[in-house]
């Protein structure tokens, strides 16, 4: 086990990109990641509203962490962050009233993505704010590259476009059923699917090479 | 928006607009508590409860908010409300019924980071209903909810009985499921209108 601090620091926000990914790994924060990929230039808006929301709550939450009483701990939690998801709000609102619309409440949902408070509890309130701060960038890019690989495959197929740029050719029939609700369904199951298959095939690969030895 | 007739918004939030297959609200404890069919029953019990009461509170904390020139405050209000209207429900439901309470146990606290409670306070506000309107709209959603999420647990007893291969186990084949469903419940497009 390597114990150095810089190490430490980088598998703290590597951790959150892939071996913990919070979408793929753990599951959570569904709501969003299904309501709003169905276009990539939303999972990416969506994903670094989150990311802000989480690096700016997970720091408040840490440093806080000696005054707030065990007793209401998640209320303020809960209070810290909907400030921040209210900032973030308005500050979408002030960039581009079209995606704020196409956002629609799911910028305000942000508040309820149990990926946050998650964290905040898990993480946040242990651990002093350069850990936490480490901890969140990593989920919350997590959640973004989760985002985007969802939207990338929704979009694609969907609409035959990335980004807002055509991919096939003009006689492409797009399958508009993933542009719309069931599409989300399954896009995030067959990527599960990927995932589980991925883990067993480097069980099997592990146990093998454990048997040959 | 305000001369929809009520039967159309009690339909549109249960069927054709479901929270959970349409808009995703409420997918945590649709994929957590879908496993038995009584518990999901329960769940959904309580969840249109609570969504009633906290429709009503975010109703009259509008109004308040328009008269105080706040609007920045929403969020944070309906959040703190919602989560002290659960408060309120588990404490009403454990002095007047210990068994309901003992049989909804965990979920009660959990309501509170269900996405469809705070979803519906604000989906109400943006489209401007009056008192009635938003009760409506609350029991149709709530309602809605317990149906996706009856339906899923007994999708789901029936699945546990089948051979279904390793790999997709778990959460893969119940978002597969979901998905079907929520093809299933577009065809309730238009109906109501």
């Amino acid at each position: 086990m390597n114990t150095d601090p810089a190490h430490l620091s980088t598998n703290e926000f590597i951790k959150g990109l892939w071996r913990e990914n919070p979408i793929f790994v753990q599951v959570l924060g569904m709501c969003p990641a299904l309501a709003v990929t169905n276009s990539v230039i939303n999972a990416i808006a969506m994903g670094l509203a989150t990311t802000f929301v989480l690096i700016m709550s997970s720091m408040l939450v840490s440093s806080l962490r000696s005054f707030i009483p065990r007793q209401v701990r998640i209320a303020s939690y809960i209070l810290i962050i909907a400030t921040f998801v209210t900032v973030a709000e308005y500050f979408i609102q002030a960039i581009s009233i079209e995606l704020h619309k196409n956002l629609g409440a799911f910028i305000a949902l942000i508040v309820v993505n149990c990926l946050i408070l998650g964290r905040a509890e898990a993480f946040a309130s242990k651990n002093t704010i350069w850990p936490a701060f480490l901890d969140a960038a990593g989920m919350g890019l997590g959640f973004t590259f989760a985002l985007i690989c969802l939207g990338g495959v929704r979009e694609l197929i969907g609409n035959g476009t990335l980004l807002g740029y055509m991919i096939f050719s003009e006689n492409y029939q797009p399958w508009i059923v993933m542009i719309l609700p069931g599409g989300g369904f399954f896009s995030l199951g067959a990527w599960l699917l990927l995932f589980n298959w991925m883990k067993s095939r480097k069980e099997r690969l592990n146990l093998a090479a454990e048997n040959s030895r | 928006m305000a001369t929809e007739s009520l039967t159309y918004i009690f339909i549109n939030a249960a069927l054709v607009n479901n929270f959970v297959l349409a808009y995703f609200l409420g997918i945590c404890p649709f994929l957590g508590v879908s496993g038995k069919y009584e518990t999901a029953l329960r769940m959904g019990g309580a969840v249109t409860f609570v969504m009633l009461v906290s429709s009503m509170c975010a109703y009259g904390i509008h109004w308040l908010l328009l008269q105080l020139d706040a609007p920045y405050l929403q969020l944070i209000s309906y959040i703190v409300v919602i989560a002290s209207t659960v408060q309120l429900v588990e404490m009403f439901i454990k002095k007047f019924s210990p068994a309901l309470f003992r049989a909804l146990g965990i979920f009660l606290p959990l309501i509170t980071t269900n996405c469809a409670i705070l979803g519906l306070a604000l989906f109400q506000t943006s489209k401007g209903y009056n008192f009635v309107q938003a009760i409506f709209y609350a029991l149709g959603a709530g309602v809605g909810f317990t149906i996706a999420l009856v339906i899923m647990a007994g999708i789901r007893e029936e699945l546990d009985l089948a051979d279904t291969p390793a790999i997709v186990r778990g959460t893969a084949i119940v978002l597969m499921v979901a998905g079907i469903l929520s093809l299933t419940f577009m065809g309730f497009a238009g109906l109501g209108g």
